[in-house]
Formats: structure tokens, sequence, C-alpha cells
């Protein structure tokens, strides 16, 4: 038996609702129809009442999740795609997140966004937004990079009191497989060494996370031994396990989907050059996507992004420093 | 026949308790309005001030008819309303003056406060923002069962002009919730006047475009006012779904203190519309037999005293200390985040 990671995500909304009378689904097209990829398949009928249709209305969609949280409930928002989720921006950020620290009351929804790039899908069916999210106080923003994380993290989102950026990568819905779902899992807050090595620390999250080992592969051959860190969440950012990951290696490469401009790679570069600057051999580096809007045509798509070409181009140079 | 006249007459004697209870609210919240400009004038109060004069009546017509267990979410001229719902006069005073004790502790101000868990959404300033909150919280009480319960946002007519709002009704008569949506058409938003807001002819047309029941009721006229919205909170009690009331009025003061409201129409202060609901509400009490003037005067003293001895005792509460402050936006400990620079602890 195989399980792929979007069936991992629909596993857990199915034990969440299971286990926990708190929890209903929200969304466009969630209900009979199953969701436009079909994350929440049969759950309509098999939680009759709980798994509901939304207008399209990304701003009321939370609003009504802050509401229902107030009052006892843990509300998983479904937005049809990363991208929608601006138009209800406003709420989950001056909402859902100004709501602990402003009234002492804690503010448990998870938004579950669709994100980043597949080929064809262009500019605003692609975007990958932590960024915007993890740069508001208030929120968990989690990027799960595996079958095994996007599950035990989407229950764990659903446990926790505040509320959660679920960022999950539409272009490992199908592209990923694991044996079984998992009986454990490391906590949020936690970074994991996806891959060890001594010559060199890639620090990255979600698909990207793919594509940093498909590059540490090809360095292998030639001789080089690349360590991977999976950040799992962006924020809470888990510094001490890249800061030992850097200690040991002396290099640095954050590599994230996202846009450049004031991302979670700089993030990861400023708190390694501020806490880590005597751990460094060579300038820190990063790679992302193009500072362009994500183009539609394959060719165009497949170069705005990393891949495991462009990380093992850019680690050569770095490793050559 | 004994019996009908034996029933107009208790009618009656309801809303005659109802509307004496409505209007000490009003007094209540004016006399606090007035506080809260004093202090504001002297310097007392960190930020702006926000009144709600002019608008008493319809904000407090239907705090009197929810009850414990509805859902409130008021916007910034619904000091009324809140005292009517059951918001205590020191919980607006600790917010003002920005004491620890408070709800908000300091963290936000002014007309920002509320106790999510007791019903009182605490609002934002993104206009339209708390009104799904209201469904959501109505969505929360049909899924335990809760029943016979109300929530009630309040909006005024440049809040109709957000996507918020739109999305906001719309949302709610899909989910056919028991929402009382309250506009308070006062003519100007900030110094916007409803020209430039909206061009339908009157915002009740939007109820037909919803799919919810509209209500029109003059906002300077306490008693319509009080049976207008007792109709509509029973509408939606009773299972009919979002009721939109519009109410137009005159706002009384600018948009906060520090605005002379200058821009306003003279003619709109001269008009029908630009009355006082608080003078109107005592004419009709005075009228009816319900007020006469020593009592109505004995409440203003007995408010202006209480609202004092609030004040003083909030005055000595001490203000929040930042070096005691836990400078976390999140509830999960273990999940908090100290790699910040260089104000890491």
């Amino acid at each position: 038996m195989s399980i792929t990671y979007l069936e991992a995500i629909r596993e857990a909304q199915a034990k969440a609702l299971r286990e926990d009378p708190r929890v209903y689904i929200y969304g466009q097209d969630v209900g009979a129809f199953g969701g436009a990829f079909k994350a929440t398949k049969n759950l309509a009928a098999e939680f009759p009442g709980r798994v509901i249709d939304a207008p399209i209305s990304e701003d009321a969609m939370i609003g009504s999740a802050v509401g229902a949280a107030f009052n006892g409930m843990r509300p998983i928002i479904e937005m049809q795609f990363a991208d929608f989720s601006t138009v209800g921006f406003n709420q989950i950020v001056n909402q859902a997140a100004t709501s602990f620290f402003r009234t002492d009351t804690a503010c448990p929804i998870v938004v579950r966004l669709p994100c980043g790039g597949t080929s064809g899908s262009g500019p605003f069916h692609s975007q990958m937004l932590e960024t915007i999210y993890a740069h508001y106080p208030g929120v968990i923003v989690m990027t799960p990079a595996t079958v095994e994380d996007v599950y035990s993290m989407l229950l764990e989102a659903v446990m926790i009191d505040d509320p959660v950026i679920f960022c999950e990568h539409k272009y490992l819905y199908y592209h990923l497989k694991a044996d079984k779902l998992p009986t454990e899992a490391l906590p949020t807050g936690k970074a994991r060494i996806a891959r060890a090595g001594r010559d060199m620390t890639i620090v990255t999250y979600s698909a990207m996370l793919h594509e940093s080992l498909a590059a540490a592969a090809e360095l292998q051959t030639e001789g080089y031994e690349i360590e991977v860190v999976d950040l799992r969440s962006v924020k809470p950012l888990d510094t001490d396990t890249v800061m030992a990951s850097v200690a040991r290696t002396g290099r640095l490469l954050a590599v994230g989907e996202a846009w450049p401009w004031g991302g979670v790679t700089a993030e990861i570069i400023a708190r390694v050059a501020s806490e880590g600057f005597g751990l460094l051999d060579a300038p820190p580096m990063r790679l992302n996507a193009k500072d362009t809007p994500v183009p539609y045509h394959p060719n165009l798509w497949a170069a705005h992004r990393p891949s495991a070409q462009t990380i093992a181009s850019s680690s050569r140079n770095l490793l050559r420093m | 026949m004994f019996e009908t006249v034996a029933t107009e007459t208790a009618t009656a004697s309801a809303e005659r308790d109802e509307f004496v209870r409505m209007f000490r609210f009003m007094l209540l919240a004016r006399v606090l309005d007035d506080k809260f400009a004093t202090l504001y004038r002297a310097g007392k109060i960190h930020g702006g001030v926000f009144l709600g004069r002019g608008q008493e009546a319809v904000s407090a017509a239907l705090g009197v008819h929810l009850r414990h267990g509805d859902v409130f979410a008021p916007l910034i001229r619904d000091g009324a309303g809140r005292l009517a719902f059951g918001e205590p006069i020191i919980d607006a005073v600790r917010t003002y003056l920005g004491s620890p004790l408070g709800p908000m502790r300091g963290r936000d101000g002014n007309v920002h406060r509320g106790r999510p868990k007791e019903g009182l959404v605490p609002m934002v300033s993104h206009l339209g923002a708390t009104i799904s909150v209201v469904t959501g919280a109505l969505i929360a009480k049909r899924f335990k069962g809760e029943k016979d319960v109300v929530g009630a946002a309040c909006a005024g007519d440049g809040a109709t002009s957000t996507g918020s709002f739109h999305e906001a009704l719309n949302q709610a008569a899909v989910e056919k919730v028991p929402l009382i949506m309250v506009v308070t058409d006062n003519q100007y938003a900030y110094s916007t006047p409803t020209s430039r807001q909206f061009a339908c002819k009157s915002l009740l047309d939007r109820a037909v475009g919803y799919g919810v029941e509209g209500h029109a009721v003059d906002g300077t006229d306490a008693i319509e006012c009080l049976r207008v919205m007792k109709r509509a909170v029973s509408n939606a009690r009773s299972g009919r779904g979002p009721q939109l009331v519009l109410a137009k009025l005159l706002r009384l003061c600018g948009h906060g203190e520090h605005d002379d409201a200058h821009y306003i129409d003279a003619k709109l202060k001269q008009s029908a519309c630009g009355r006082d609901c608080l003078k109107v509400a005592e004419e009709i009490g005075l009228n009816q037999n319900w007020l006469d003037h020593a009592i109505v005067e004995s409440w203003r003293a007995e408010a202006v005293r209480d609202i004092e001895e609030i004040v003083t005792k909030v005055q000595r509460e001490g203000s929040p200390d930042p070096f005691k402050e836990e400078w976390s936006a999140i509830s999960t400990r273990h999940l908090r985040e100290w790699h910040t620079g260089a104000d890491a602890p």
C-alpha cells in the first residue's frame, strides 16, 4: 500500500473530524464535490453537516472561522488556492492573528493553503505565500515537505490554540508517496536533518526539499557531502538546528520557492549572519524564484523557480569560495 | 372584551419598561461620552476618542433586546448598545485610560475592546470585518445545539461600501444565521457624504439583493427604534434568518474628538434627521408620562457620580509595564520564537 501527500491531507482531516467534534471544514467545493484537488473526498458523506461548501468569499470564510473558534470550534478553512487567501488576508492578519495579544483569547483556526507551482498553473494559481503570513505576529506557518509531515503536522495544527497557516505544496500532491502514515512525529518547531553532510548546508522547506536532495545527490558524485535541513515550519523557525548545521559545515545556502525580497531565505541568512557569523567560511547565499509573477509556460515556469540543477550550480559556486 | 383591554395594557406596560430601560442606557452612554471628551481635552487619554452622540437610540434599542448568550459586534458609536448588552462601564474606562486591569490591558485602546468568550466581539478598525465573526459564532452555536440565540453586528454607511460587508451579509444569508445587521446611516463617513459612498436610492434596497428581511427606522425616534429593533431581533430569534435594519440619523459630533466636523451641512443639522435622539426620547417619555424631569435629573446625577467614581478608581490603577510584558502574540508557549535579533531576551 502507498499513500500520497494529498491522500495524507485527506486522512488527517478525516481523523480530526472523527476524533474531535469541534472540527469542521469550510471552503469552496469541499462538500459533496470533495474539493478542487479532492482533499476532502467523501468527507461530506462520512461527516454530514461538518464539511461545508462556502460562497466565494475568502474574507467572510476566515471571519466566520474566527467567530467559531471564539466559541469553542476548531475550523479548518480550505483556500482553493493559496493565491486566493489574499482576499481573506485582512481577516487572517488583523483579526485572527491579533486576537491573543489584544484580548488574551486564543484563536484556533487552521487555514489550508494549496500553494506553490505546478507547470501550466500561471500567475494566480502558483504562489508561495509563507513569507507574508510569517511576517505578521500571531500566526504559526507550517510548510511540510513529506507525506509523514503533512499528515502529522495537519493533525497538530488542529490541536494548536493559535491560527495556523498550513502551506501544503500542490506539486507534491500526487508525486510524493509513502508506504504508510506515521504513528509518531517530530513536533512543529523542530527542523529535521534530511541528509547529513559536512561540506555545506542547504536550508530549505516544502517542495524545494526534494530539489535540494536531488542536487545533493548530484554533488555527491562530484565528491561533495551536502547537509540538507528541512525547516518543516518557517514560523517558528528552528534557528538552533540551522546554526548547529552551519557550525559543522561552515557554508550556507538557503533555498526557497517564494520570491526573494525579504523572504524566509533572507530571514535564515540574517539569523546566521548575526548570531553565527564566526561559523561561516564563506558568505551565506540564497536561491529563490525570480522576482516576477509565476509564468504559465512550462519552459518559463521551470526556469522561474529553483531546481535541482540551479541549486547544484549555486552550491558549486559556494563550495569553491 | 376585558381580555383584549388587559392584553393591551400589559403590552403598553412592557413597552414602557423597555423604553425606560433603554432611556437609562442612552443617558448613561451620553454622560460617559461627555466624560471621555473632557478627559481627552485635558490630555488624559492617549490616542483618539470616538463618541456615539446622536446614535444612542438605535444602539441602545438593539442592546436591550439582546440577551446573555447572544453575540454582539458593536462599532465605534455603540457605547449605549454595549452598556445595554452588559459591558461594564469600567471596561470602557480602563480601555480608554490604558489600565493593565482592563480587558485590553493597554494593548489596544478606546473603542477597540471586547470579551470574545462572553459574546462581545472586539472591533478591529477594518470596517465590516467583524460581521462574519458574528456569523461564525452563530454557526458554532448551531453546531453546539444552542437554541434561541441571535447575533448582532453594527456598521455605518461607510462600512457598507467594503467588500467585507458584502461578503459577510451574503454569507449570513446563505448560512441562514440569526444575524441582525444594523446599519446606521449617519450621513458622513468621517467627512465623506453619502453621495460619495453609494449610488442606490436607499441602503435598505440591499436587503432584497441579499435575500434578507429589511427594516427602516428613523434613528432619532427612540420609540420607533425600540419597536423596529424588537421586531428584527424577534424575527431572527424565531428562525427567519438575517435581518437588515437601516437607521437614518445625523452624527452629532466629529468622527473623533480631534475632528470639529465643520463639513457637516448646516441644513442637515436643522432638519428632522439632525434631531438629538436623547432629547427626543426624553420628550416622548415625558409626553407618555413614563418619565418626569426630576427622575431624569436624578438618573443623570447618578450616572455622573458612578462614572466619576470609576474614573478615579481606574486612574489609580497605574499603567502597563513594558518590562513585565511577555511580548508574545501566540498563546502556545513552546512555539514562541525568541530569535528576533537585538531584542531577544
